[in-house]
């Protein structure tokens, strides 16, 4: 196992521990209000210092964990849902009307960045986690898509595929019970990098309103609001934003770490 | 090449197509009459039929789909719910500072990212090469806005080198509107020329092992001499895919840094537009967006073609 996986894997769970910890316990209450005791720097009491209504900034830090790993996690697993599933039939079906038809529909969704997405759905529907959770994971469905039938083609190509369509297996059944194994280490490298994706787009729709909504906290609002305050209350500004680097950071080594490890076969070049 | 040009043309239509019927779709479904909206709720019947008319929305869905799109193909797009003024006009002006805006992150990325990349590729595995992967490492996970606000936060508030926000317009002076945009454009680019400098960095390893090169070093070149002859020159072909890649990005990530540094730009446009419910500004803004997107990917995709006469034959 290299450098990268261990520091990946620890520094993911370490915020994966935040948000689960979060759920039963946090040093304040997050919503609290105690205007009494707001803006303080980080201190012994307030380890990351409280906000403007004297909220305690490391419980507020907990539960934003919770908001951006669902968010992100329910966006890659709705891309998955659907990437993979057309990116198998695609491959099974090489070359067909099926095949042309969801090809161009990706190219199609790929013209529309997650942001763009999710400028539509808030101007019609209103801002919210949801919308927020559809935006990224529709344009995560022509990622998978893509790399499910790459790897797909190449493996239909192979010999044990041939055996199995020798002993009489139809397309669907071999994708399912000999293609979506073999693809499945890719799936998993790849969902990783769209997570940490996934936790930087949550942050930018938050931050610009798009995003989860008062009172739940989330790390892209948090720093919304520091803005105004970021010449006199640094700490509101920073600390939200070494929680996103860590989280992203984190998922990023460890998906280049599961790489190396999965696939010990490819000299891997690492863009 | 003129074949294969002709065929991503109808391509691109064809995207451009569906992608405008999807955008006028979704935002067809959205709840309220935009006239009741304008007049509010004691508004005569008749004054409101004609506002309707007036902004075009008394006839049938597909006909005013093919208003719409007729509209801008002519340049109108129409007229704003709320401030009564052209789209196209309003589109134009704030186009002044995002455009600029998203080619000057674009080259600061590039002008950054080339050098870095070709010195990591040269010292593979030395200190300087571990450093600069690192780096880029970080540089990938930084939230482009939050960046921005840190930069406020030392070169404006405390430096006091550049103004923390708002745009000094172009008729002071070229420069005047380039240092307005200098904070916000090293906030775009910085993370994307973490990335490019990694694609570029990999290109040219892969490069640096074929054949050719041994041969350039056998017949007497330098190290020096061969990387920047050979190398550097056939490794800048992915290199340049993902530029243009980067420009849709860049625009869709102006949306977001033009927040921080209160930019009157297409950004700030579509989030009042939003918050208004002027919904034909999010539908013109949205589909601009879009258009530069498929439209970037084709001039790539036709500048690869023109580089690689292999890929002329894949569609």
């Amino acid at each position: 196992m290299s450098r990268n996986l261990i520091l990946g894997a620890c520094l993911s769970s370490l915020v994966l521990l935040a948000a689960l910890v979060s759920f039963v316990w946090t040093p304040y209450d997050y919503a609290a209000l105690n205007i009494p005791e707001k803006l303080q720097p980080p201190n012994a009491e307030h380890l990351f210092g409280t906000d403007h209504f004297g909220r305690d900034m490391f419980s507020m830090i907990m539960v934003g964990a919770r908001t951006s790993i669902a968010v992100a996690l329910v966006a890659v697993g709705i891309g998955m849902a659907l990437g993979v599933p057309l990116g198998l039939a695609a491959a099974a079906r090489k070359g067909s009307w099926l095949d042309e038809v969801i090809m161009r529909g990706n190219d199609l969704v790929f013209a529309f960045p997650s942001l763009v997405i999710a400028i539509l759905i808030t101007a019609v529907f209103g801002a919210g986690a949801i919308n927020a959770i559809i935006a990224i994971g529709i344009f995560n469905i022509p990622v998978f898509a893509r790399i499910t039938r790459g790897a797909a083609l190449s493996l239909w190509e192979r010999e044990f595929i041939l055996a199995a369509r020798v002993s009489g297996k139809g397309a669907a059944r071999i994708s399912v019970e000999h293609i979506l194994p073999n693809v499945a280490n890719l799936l998993i490298v790849q969902g990783t990098i769209q997570f940490s994706l996934g936790i930087l787009a949550e942050a930018g729709l938050s931050y610009v309103g798009l995003g989860a909504q008062p009172p739940t906290p989330s790390w892209g609002r948090m720093l919304a609001d520091a803005q105004t305050m970021v010449s006199f209350a640094p700490h509101l500004a920073l600390i939200p934003g070494l929680a996103i680097i860590i989280t992203v950071l984190g998922l990023n080594l460890l998906g280049d770490g599961l790489r190396d490890w999965l696939d010990p076969r490819i000299r891997v070049a690492r863009a | 090449m003129l074949r294969y040009a002709l065929k991503r043309l109808i391509s691109l239509m064809i995207s451009l197509a569906v992608a405008s019927v999807v955008i006028f779709a979704v935002i067809e479904v959205a709840p309220g009459d935009p006239a009741s909206f304008m007049l509010g709720v004691n508004a005569q019947e008749d004054t409101l039929a004609a506002l309707r008319a007036e902004l075009g929305l008394d006839g049938s869905k597909v006909q005013r789909y093919f208003n719409w799109v007729g509209g801008m193909l002519v340049g109108d797009f129409g007229t704003s719910y709320t401030y009564r003024t052209p789209v196209s006009q309003m589109i134009a002006d704030r186009l002044w500072v995002s455009l600029p805006l998203a080619l000057y992150a674009l080259t600061l990325s590039t002008v950054i990212a080339f050098p870095v990349g070709i010195y990591a590729a040269a010292r593979r595995g030395k200190p300087g090469d571990l450093t600069v992967m690192g780096a880029t490492q970080l540089g990938i996970a930084v939230p482009n806005f939050w960046f921005a606000m840190m930069l406020v936060l030392i070169f404006a508030i405390n430096l006091r080198w550049f103004n923390a926000g708002g745009f000094a317009g172009w008729d002071n002076g070229f420069w005047t509107g380039i240092h307005s945009l200098t904070l916000p454009a090293i906030a775009l680019a910085l993370p994307q020329a973490a990335i490019l400098a990694r694609v570029m960095r990999s290109s040219l390893l892969d490069i640096l092992g074929e054949d050719f090169m041994r041969t350039a070093r056998a017949k007497g070149l330098s190290r020096r001499q061969a990387l920047w002859r050979h190398g550097v020159r056939n490794a800048l072909i992915p290199v340049l895919t993902i530029i243009g890649l980067q420009f849709s990005f860049l625009l869709a990530g102006s949306i977001i840094i033009e927040q921080v540094f209160y930019l009157p730009g297409l950004g700030r446009l579509v989030f009042q537009a939003i918050s208004a419910r002027d919904l034909i500004v999010v539908e013109s803004v949205v589909m601009l967006l879009v258009f530069a997107v498929i439209t970037v990917n084709f001039l790539v995709d036709l500048a690869y073609a023109a580089v690689d006469p292999r890929l002329r034959s894949r569609t």
